[in-house]
C-alpha cells in the first residue's frame, strides 16, 4: 500500500512538471537566490537561508549555471535547464504523502485511515500546485511533515527508551526540526508542537512512579540536550550568511583604523539599535511639504560612499588634514560640525517636524561647501563619561545633542516612502531619553596622521552575528505590511477556500496556473474540524461525568479521539491562529501547513467513525468523491489556456462555485 | 406574621473594626488636601475636556475607551455644580473659580479609597488568617503611586477598584457554592460579579483582561464541578445556564446600557461630527440636523443633491466639481481628457450640488407627483453649476493610473463621446425596489457603459486641483468597500427650470419636512466601531515609556509642578512594595514548580488542602499579574507608568499570601517562627519608611533642592529640578 501511494503521489507531482516553460509566481525570488547561491553573491531575504541553499545545491547538481536572471514572472526560461530545481521541490512534495500515510498508521493504526489521508492530499489540486515550482514551500513542509513523523515514531518506541530505533527517531526529529526552523520562521511552529508533546510526554514519565528518579532525570536531561542540538541546527544554516556577512559586508573584519576621533577625520556613524542602520546623506531633497526642502539624511543599512562624514569645529574651517597642524583630538562635550563627505552639506536640524515622526524634528543637509549657520552645530557626549576625555572609535556609545533646539539625533526605525528609497527615517528628538535609537558609535574611521591599531578584539562574537542576522530578518519580515488599498488575503479565507493565488497568466491566451485547494477535500476538512470539536468536548464531558463506558471499544475510541487527534488538531491551532496575529502580507499559501494537520485529522477521524457502523465502503466512496474533485479541477494546477472561467464559453465555467475565484 | 409580638426585635451587627479603622485610614489618605493642587494635573487636560462636553451636552468620540469612566468624572462634575466652562488646554493651568475642582477628584479618590478593604476582603475570602488580610490592606494604603493615581481625575483607580470588587464578589460567590448554592446572596455576589467586570471593561478596555481570568476561573471551577457525581444532570445544567446569564449576557446588557446613557446625555453636535456617517450626525441637534431638518425623504428625478463620501478618510467629503479642466499633460507626461475636473471637497460649497436627471427626459425640475429613483435605476448626474454630466470613460485617472478618470463632460468635437449613464445600487437596500433615500441609503454608482464603480481614491491632486481629494472609477470592483459607497446629505426638489434661477436656487439653504432617526443599536453600532477603528497617530510622550522599565520602576511620571515653590508631584511607586512585590511573584513561581514536581513523584510536603489555598490565591493574584502586565508587550500604543497599576495591585495581594505561606509552612521551629516575624516587622517598617520618604512628591509637598536631589534614588527617574542663582 504504501508502494502504491508514494507512486501515485509522484505520478501527481512529476506529471507535466515542465509546464509552463517560463517563471511563476515566486519562482523570480527563490530561483534567483538559488543563483546567487550558485554564483556566490551575498545577499539579504527575509527568511532563513538553508531552504535557498537546498534550492541552488539542486541547480548546481542538476547543471544550472546560475546565469538566468529570474526577473520577473513571465520570463521564458529558454534554454536553461530549470527542471533540477522544479524537480527537487515536487521530490520533497511527493514525500509529503508518505509520510502523512506512515504519521496516520502510526497514530490510528488502521490502514484505512492511512489510505484516506493519502488520497486526500494525492487529489488536493493545491498541493499539487504548490510542489511543482521552485519555492520554499514543499521544503518546509517536507521538513515539517518528518518531524511529525519522527515524532510520532519516536513516541510509539517510548516504551523500550535507548533502543536503537528510538535514537533513530529521536534524532530525526531534531534534524527535521532543524531543517524547518532553517526554511522558514514558520517552522518555529512546529518545533513549538514537538516542544509541548515533550513536555506532555516527561510528565507523563514524571508520574511514573515505576521509574526512578535517576531514570527520569536521565530522560529529561537527555531530551534537553536534544533541544539544544536542534537550537544549533538552524545555527548551521545561519552559519553560512553570518560568515560571509564578516567576510564581505564588514569592513571591520582584519583591518585596523586609529582608536581616538580627531577634528578632520572622515568617519561613519551606526546607530546603535539593534540592526540600526548608518548615518547616510544624499543629493535628494525633501519633497516639497515635508519639512524644508532640504538635503535628506536618512539612516541605511548597508556599506556606501555617502555614509562617510567628516567632523570639524564648530568655529573654524581651515583644512584641518593639512599635514603641519597638529593633531587635535575630539573631547567629550565638544561642539562639532558634521560635513557630508560626497555633497559638503552639514548635518543640520531645525524646527520643522520630521517627515513620519510628527512630534521630532527634521535633521537634513544644508549649506554648500561646509558653510552653513548655527543650527549645523552639535555637542558632542560620551555616554557615562565626564567631560574633556576622549572618544574612542566603536566603543563609545555617542550622543549627539543639537545645540539650538537641545534635541538629540536618533534614528527612528521607520522606513521612508518612495522619496527618500525607502530608507529608514533619521530624527532629532526633544525627548531626552536613553535609548539605542538616540545613541551611536564610530565605526569606521579614517585619518592619514593617526597611527592604527588592530581591532581584531572588537569583532563581533557569533552569537551576536547570529542575533543581529535575525533581528534584521525579523524587523525585514514585520516591515511587508500591505500598502493601502492593496487586496490582500485574509486569515478566515484560508480553510474556506475563499480565495485563490494566481501563479501565472492573466489573460485567456495565457497559460494559467492557478493556486486553489480542491474544495471537496478542503470543504470536508474544515466540516471534519468543526466535528471533532464537538465530538471531542462531548467526550470529555462525559468522561469527565464518569460515565462507565462498557466495551474496550469505546475506550478506544475516546483515546484516540482524545489523545492521538489532540496531537493533530493542536498542530492544526498552533499553525493556523498565529497568522490572525500577525501584521504583514498574508498569502493564500500560508495555511497549507496547517492544511496538512486538518487532512491527517479528516483521514484518522471519518474512519475511526465510519468503522462503528460500514466497513470500508465510505473510504472507496470518499475516494471516489475527492476523484472526481481533482479530475473537475486539475487544469488549475497542471495549467489552462481558453477563456476565463467567468466567460460562459470556457470549460472551467460551470466549476466557478465562489464568485472570488479568479480562474 | 405578628410574630415582633412574641419575640423581642434584636439587632446583632458583627462590625471589623479593623477593617472600619482601615477603611477611615484609607480615606484620609486618599481625600486629605483634595484640591491641593488648584491647577490641572496631567491627564486631567485630557478627561476634563470630556467632563466639559458631557457638561455642555455636547457629542464626542474618544478613542481611548467606553464612556463609563468618563461618565464618572462628569458625575461628579454635576454634583459639584461645574457648568463645563474651562478651557482644557495646559497641563498646570490655575483652575477658575467655577471649576468644583474638590467634587470632581472625589469619586476617583473614593474609589481609591474603597481598594484598601476591597484588598482585606479578598484575602480573607481566599481564607488566609487576618493577619494575612491586614498587611494586604496596608501594603495597598502604603502604595504611593496607587494615591497619586487616585488624587486626580483620573481612571485608573475606579478601574483598579472595580477590578477588585469583581475579583472578590467572584470568591464570595465561589465559597457560597459549597453549602448554599442558588441562594439570594449567592444571586447577588454572582450578579455583582458579572456587573463589576462589565463596570471595569467600561472604564477601560484594559479591564477586559480581568474579565477573561475570571471566565477562565468560572470555567475551571465549573469542569471540577462536573466532575462531581453527586449532582444530578438538571442541577448542572441549571448551574450552567445561571453563569452564562450573569457572567455573559448581563455584562453585555450593562456595557450597553452605558452607550444608552452616553448617546442620550449627549444629543447636541459637536467637534467630532465629522467622523460620523450623515445618519449620525442629523440624529444630533444642531449642526447637519439643522440643515436636513424637513428634507424629502425619497430621492426624485429633478432631484438636486449633495453626495458624501462614505469612508470619511481622509476626510469627509462631498462629490465636487469646479470649472477647471484637467491639464492636458501630468507632470509625468501622461496625457489625460482635458476635461471638467471632478473631485470630492472637503468643505460645503455651491459646487457640490448635482442634480439627478433621468436619460429620457429633458427636464431638470422634480415632476408633479414626483417620480423615485428606485435601485436599479439609470440616471445621469447634472453639474449644478456648470450643467454639465457627470462621466467616465478609458483614460487613466490623475493619480491613480489603474483606474478611470471621471469627469463633467465637455464636447471637444472630437471621437470621444459622452458616457454619462449611471446605475444606482442601493447597498443596504431591504428589497430590489427600494427607493433612494436621503442619508439614508447607500449607494453605489456603476458606470453603465464600463461598469466602472465611482470611487474616492484617497489621493490629493496637485496643485492644478486645489488639494482636492481624487475621484476615479474603479473598474476592479470586487466586493463592498465604503470609499465606493456615497449618500445624499442635503436634499431638495428642484423646481426652476432656467439656469439662473436655479442657481439662485442652489445657493439658497434647504427647507422642508420629515425628520430622521437612528434606533440605539445603529447608533451604538457605529459608535463602538468607530471607538475602535479610530486610531490617533503613533504619539511619542516624553513620559512614555516601555513595558518593561515597570517592573524595575526605571520611569516616573512628573505629574504636576509648583510654577515658583519647588512643589512637585510624581507618580512615583513605593520602592520597597515594588521589589517585594517582584520578590513575591518569583518565589510564589519557584515554589509552585517545586511542589508541583514532587506531588507528580507522589510526595506531598504541605497538607492537600494547604495546596488547594495556595492554588486558587496564585490564580488569582499571579493571574491577574499576568493577564494586566503581558499584553502591553504585543501592544502598539503609547505606554505609560500608570497602565501597569492594575497588575501592580495584584502582585501586592500576593505578598502577604506568600509570606504567610513560608511563616506557616516553611518555618518548623518556634524559634524560626518568631525570627521570621521579626523579619517581617522590619520589612514592613522600610515600606512605612519608603512610603514616608516619598510622601513630598506624591502630596506635593514643597521641598528644597537638596531634599529633592535626595529624593532621586535611580538615575532615571526625571524628578524636576530648577535651577539656582540666576
Amino acid at each position: 500500500a504504501l508502494g502504491l501511494v508514494t507512486l501515485l503521489s509522484f505520478a501527481s507531482r512529476f506529471h507535466r512538471l515542465p509546464e509552463p516553460p517560463h517563471v511563476c509566481w515566486d519562482e523570480t525570488h527563490f530561483g534567483k537566490m538559488g543563483s546567487y547561491y550558485i554564483n556566490r553573491t551575498f545577499f539579504f531575504d527575509v527568511h532563513p537561508p538553508l531552504g535557498k541553499m537546498l534550492i541552488g545545491l539542486a541547480g548546481y547538481l542538476s547543471g544550472y549555471d546560475g546565469t538566468f536572471p529570474f526577473q520577473k514572472p513571465g520570463d521564458r526560461y529558454e534554454q536553461h535547464n530549470y527542471m533540477g530545481m522544479r524537480g527537487f521541490c515536487a521530490f520533497l512534495g511527493s514525500c509529503l504523502v508518505p509520510f502523512a500515510y506512515l504519521t496516520v498508521l502510526e497514530l490510528s493504526k488502521s490502514l484505512p485511515a492511512a489510505l484516506l489521508t493519502a488520497f486526500i492530499l494525492i487529489f488536493d489540486t493545491g498541493c499539487i500546485t504548490l510542489s511543482q515550482y521552485i519555492l520554499l514551500d514543499p521544503i518546509l513542509m517536507f521538513f515539517l511533515m518528518g518531524a511529525v513523523l519522527s515524532m510520532v515514531k519516536c513516541n510509539s518506541c517510548a516504551d523500550r527508551p535507548f533502543s536503537a530505533s528510538w535514537w533513530l527517531w529521536l534524532s530525526l526529529t531534531g534534524v527535521n526540526l532543524a531543517g524547518a526552523m532553517g526554511v522558514k520562521f514558520v517552522g518555529l511552529f512546529v518545533v513549538l508542537l514537538v516542544g509541548l508533546n515533550t513536555i506532555y510526554d516527561l510528565w507523563d514519565l514524571l508520574g511514573n512512579l515505576s521509574l526512578s528518579l535517576v531514570s527520569v532525570k536521565n530522560l529529561f536531561m537527555l531530551r534537553i540536550s536534544l533541544f539544544l542540538e536542534l537550537c544549533i541546527g538552524p545555527g548551521d544554516g545561519f552559519f553560512s550568511s553570518a560568515f560571509q556577512s564578516q567576510l564581505i559586508g564588514n569592513n571591520l573584519h582584519n583591518v585596523s583604523i586609529p582608536e581616538h576621533l580627531a577634528y578632520g577625520s572622515v568617519v561613519t556613524m551606526k546607530n546603535l539599535r539593534m540592526a540600526g542602520g548608518y548615518l547616510h546623506s544624499h543629493w535628494h531633497l525633501y519633497p516639497e511639504g515635508v519639512g524644508a526642502r532640504q538635503q535628506q539624511v536618512t539612516a541605511y543599512l548597508h556599506k556606501d560612499l555617502n555614509n562617510l562624514w567628516i567632523i570639524k569645529k564648530h568655529d573654524s574651517d581651515i583644512d584641518l588634514l593639512d599635514s603641519s597642524s597638529p593633531v587635535e583630538f575630539v573631547r567629550h562635550g565638544d561642539i562639532i560640525r558634521l560635513e557630508h563627505k560626497e555633497t559638503s552639506r552639514n548635518l543640520h536640524s531645525h524646527q520643522h517636524e520630521a517627515p513620519l515622526t510628527r512630534k521630532h524634528f527634521q535633521v537634513t543637509g544644508y549649506g554648500i561647501n561646509g558653510t552653513g549657520d548655527s543650527n549645523d552645530f552639535w555637542r558632542i557626549e560620551v555616554v557615562g563619561r565626564r567631560a574633556g576625555k576622549l572618544i574612542k572609535v566603536l566603543r563609545s556609545k555617542i550622543r549627539l545633542t543639537h545645540v539650538a533646539t537641545g534635541c538629540i539625533l536618533g534614528s527612528s526605525g521607520k522606513t521612508l516612502p518612495k522619496w527618500g528609497w525607502e530608507q529608514v527615517e533619521v530624527t532629532c528628538t526633544p525627548y531626552v531619553k536613553e535609548t539605542p535609537n538616540s545613541l551611536w558609535n564610530f565605526e569606521d574611521h579614517i585619518n592619514p596622521k593617526l597611527p592604527n591599531i588592530s581591532l581584531d578584539v572588537l569583532k563581533p562574537s557569533f552569537v551576536e552575528i547570529l542575533l543581529e542576522s535575525h533581528m534584521v530578518m525579523i524587523r525585514g519580515n514585520s516591515g511587508l505590511k500591505p500598502k493601502d488599498n492593496e487586496v490582500t488575503s485574509k486569515p478566515w479565507h484560508w480553510p474556506i477556500n475563499y480565495q485563490g493565488l494566481r501563479f501565472s497568466g492573466v489573460n485567456e491566451t495565457d497559460y494559467r496556473v492557478y493556486l486553489l485547494g480542491n474544495p471537496v477535500v478542503w470543504w470536508l476538512n474544515l466540516f471534519t474540524i468543526g466535528l471533532y470539536l464537538l465530538i471531542a468536548i462531548s467526550t470529555a464531558v462525559v468522561l469527565k461525568r464518569g460515565v462507565q463506558l462498557t466495551s474496550e471499544h469505546k475506550g478506544e475510541l475516546s483515546r484516540v479521539v482524545l489523545c492521538g487527534g489532540g496531537q493533530v488538531a493542536l498542530g492544526w491551532l498552533l499553525h493556523y491562529l498565529p497568522f490572525f496575529m500577525m501584521g504583514r502580507v498574508l498569502y493564500f499559501h500560508h495555511y497549507f501547513p496547517a492544511m496538512l494537520f486538518s487532512s491527517m485529522l479528516t483521514g484518522k477521524y471519518w474512519i475511526s467513525l465510519c468503522c462503528q457502523t460500514v466497513s470500508l465502503l465510505p473510504s472507496s466512496g470518499g475516494s471516489h468523491v475527492w476523484w472526481l474533485g481533482f479530475y473537475l479541477f486539475h487544469p488549475l494546477s497542471y495549467g489552462m489556456i481558453g477563456p476565463m472561467a467567468s466567460d460562459p464559453s470556457s470549460p472551467m465555467a460551470g466549476l466557478r462555485w465562489m464568485d472570488s475565484w479568479e480562474f | 406574621m405578628l410574630g415582633f409580638l412574641k419575640k423581642p426585635v434584636v439587632v446583632t451587627a458583627e462590625i471589623n473594626l479593623s477593617l472600619v479603622a482601615l477603611t477611615v485610614v484609607g480615606l484620609m489618605s486618599r481625600l486629605w488636601g483634595l484640591s491641593y493642587p488648584r491647577a490641572v494635573v496631567f491627564d486631567e487636560v485630557y478627561y476634563g475636556q470630556f467632563v466639559s462636553l458631557y457638561m455642555k451636552r455636547i457629542f464626542f468620540v474618544d478613542d481611548s475607551g467606553p464612556p463609563l469612566g468618563h461618565m464618572l468624572l462628569a458625575l461628579g462634575g454635576y454634583l459639584g455644580g461645574f457648568d463645563g466652562n474651562f478651557l482644557w488646554n495646559r497641563i498646570g493651568a490655575e483652575y477658575s473659580t467655577n471649576v468644583p475642582v474638590c467634587s470632581l477628584r472625589f469619586l476617583p479618590a473614593l474609589a481609591g479609597a474603597l481598594c484598601i478593604p476591597l484588598a482585606y476582603q479578598i484575602l480573607v475570602e481566599l481564607q488566609f488568617s487576618h493577619c494575612a488580610a491586614l498587611g494586604a490592606a496596608l501594603l495597598i494604603l502604603l502604595e504611593n503611586s496607587l494615591i497619586t493615581q487616585s488624587r486626580f481625575m483620573l481612571l485608573e483607580s475606579i478601574l483598579i477598584f472595580f477590578i477588585l470588587l469583581a475579583v472578590l464578589s467572584y470568591l464570595k460567590f465561589y465559597n457560597l457554592q459549597r453549602h448554599s448554592s442558588f441562594s439570594g446572596r449567592w444571586w447577588f455576589w454572582l450578579l455583582l460579579t458579572g456587573v463589576a467586570c462589565s463596570c471595569a471593561v467600561g472604564v477601560k478596555y484594559m479591564g477586559l483582561f480581568t474579565y477573561m481570568l475570571l471566565l477562565v476561573i468560572a470555567g475551571l471551577h465549573f469542569w471540577h464541578m462536573l466532575g462531581d457525581q453527586n449532582l444530578s444532570n438538571v442541577s448542572l445544567v441549571c448551574h450552567f445556564l445561571a453563569r452564562g446569564l450573569t457572567l455573559l449576557i448581563i455584562p453585555v446588557a450593562t456595557y450597553l446600557s452605558f452607550f444608552y446613557v452616553h448617546l442620550t446625555l449627549l444629543y447636541r453636535s459637536g467637534p467630532h461630527d465629522q467622523i460620523m456617517t450623515s445618519a449620525f450626525q442629523a440624529s444630533l441637534e444642531g449642526g447637519l440636523a439643522r440643515i436636513t431638518q424637513g428634507q424629502p425623504l425619497e430621492v426624485a428625478y429633478g432631484s438636486q443633491i449633495t453626495l458624501r463620501n462614505v469612508l470619511g478618510k481622509p476626510m469627509q467629503c462631498w462629490l465636487h466639481s469646479h470649472t477647471n479642466t484637467y491639464p492636458i499633460r501630468y507632470e509625468n507626461g501622461r496625457g489625460s481628457s482635458h476635461q471638467q475636473q471632478v473631485t470630492c471637497y472637503p468643505f460645503k460649497d455651491v459646487n457640490n450640488w448635482w442634480i439627478v436627471k433621468d436619460p429620457g427626459m429633458q427636464q431638470l425640475v422634480v415632476s408633479n407627483p414626483p417620480r423615485p429613483v428606485r435601485h436599479g435605476h439609470i440616471v445621469q448626474l447634472v453639474h449644478g453649476i456648470t450643467t454639465r454630466y457627470l462621466n467616465t470613460h478609458d483614460v487613466a485617472a490623475p493619480l491613480s493610473p489603474h483606474s478611470q478618470e471621471v469627469s463633467c463632460y465637455i464636447d471637444y468635437n472630437i471621437s470621444m463621446p459622452a458616457q454619462n449613464l449611471w446605475r444606482v445600487e442601493i447597498v443596504n437596500r431591504e428589497s430590489d425596489t427600494d427607493v433612494w433615500k436621503t442619508i439614508l441609503s447607500e449607494v453605489r454608482f456603476v458606470h453603465v457603459n464600463t461598469s466602472a464603480v465611482l470611487k474616492l481614491s484617497g489621493a490629493s491632486l496637485p496643485e492644478w486641483g486645489y488639494r482636492q481629494l481624487e475621484v476615479v472609477g474603479e473598474k476592479l470592483s470586487k466586493g463592498y468597500h465604503q470609499s465606493m459607497v456615497w449618500n445624499v446629505e442635503e436634499h431638495r426638489y428642484g423646481k426652476s427650470q432656467e439656469q439662473k434661477e436655479r442657481e439662485v436656487e442652489l445657493h439658497s439653504p434647504t427647507r422642508m419636512d420629515i425628520s430622521k432617526n437612528l434606533s440605539f443599536m445603529a447608533k451604538f453600532t457605529e459608535l463602538q466601531w468607530k471607538i475602535l477603528t479610530l486610531k490617533n497617530e503613533d504619539t511619542e510622550h516624553k513620559y512614555s515609556s516601555s513595558a518593561l522599565d515597570w517592573i524595575t520602576m526605571d520611569t516616573n511620571i512628573a505629574y504636576w509642578l509648583h510654577p515658583t515653590s519647588g512643589a512637585q508631584i510624581h507618580l512615583l511607586g513605593n520602592v520597597c512594595t515594588w521589589a517585594s512585590a517582584n520578590v513575591a511573584a518569583v518565589v510564589y513561581t519557584c515554589l509552585s514548580l517545586w511542589y508541583l514536581i514532587r506531588r507528580r513523584r507522589k510526595i506531598y510536603d504541605i497538607p492537600e488542602d494547604a495546596w488547594q489555598l495556595w492554588v486558587s490565591a496564585g490564580q488569582i493574584c499571579v493571574g491577574g499579574w499576568v493577564v494586566n502586565y503581558l499584553p502591553f508587550f504585543l501592544m502598539e500604543k503609547t505606554l505609560f507608568l500608570y497602565h501597569y497599576l492594575p497588575a501592580l495591585t495584584f502582585q501586592i495581594l500576593l505578598i502577604p499570601i506568600v509570606l504567610q505561606h513560608l511563616s506557616d509552612h516553611l518555618c518548623r521551629s518556634l524559634l524560626s517562627k518568631s525570627m521570621f516575624s521579626a523579619l517581617t516587622v522590619a520589612w514592613f517598617s522600610s515600606v512605612c519608611f519608603a512610603y514616608r520618604t516619598f510622601s513630598p512628591v506624591t502630596y506635593g509637598e514643597p521641598l528644597s533642592v537638596a531634599e529633592l536631589k535626595d529624593l532621586r534614588w535611580k538615575d532615571s527617574w526625571n524628578i524636576l529640578i530648577r535651577k539656582q542663582g540666576h
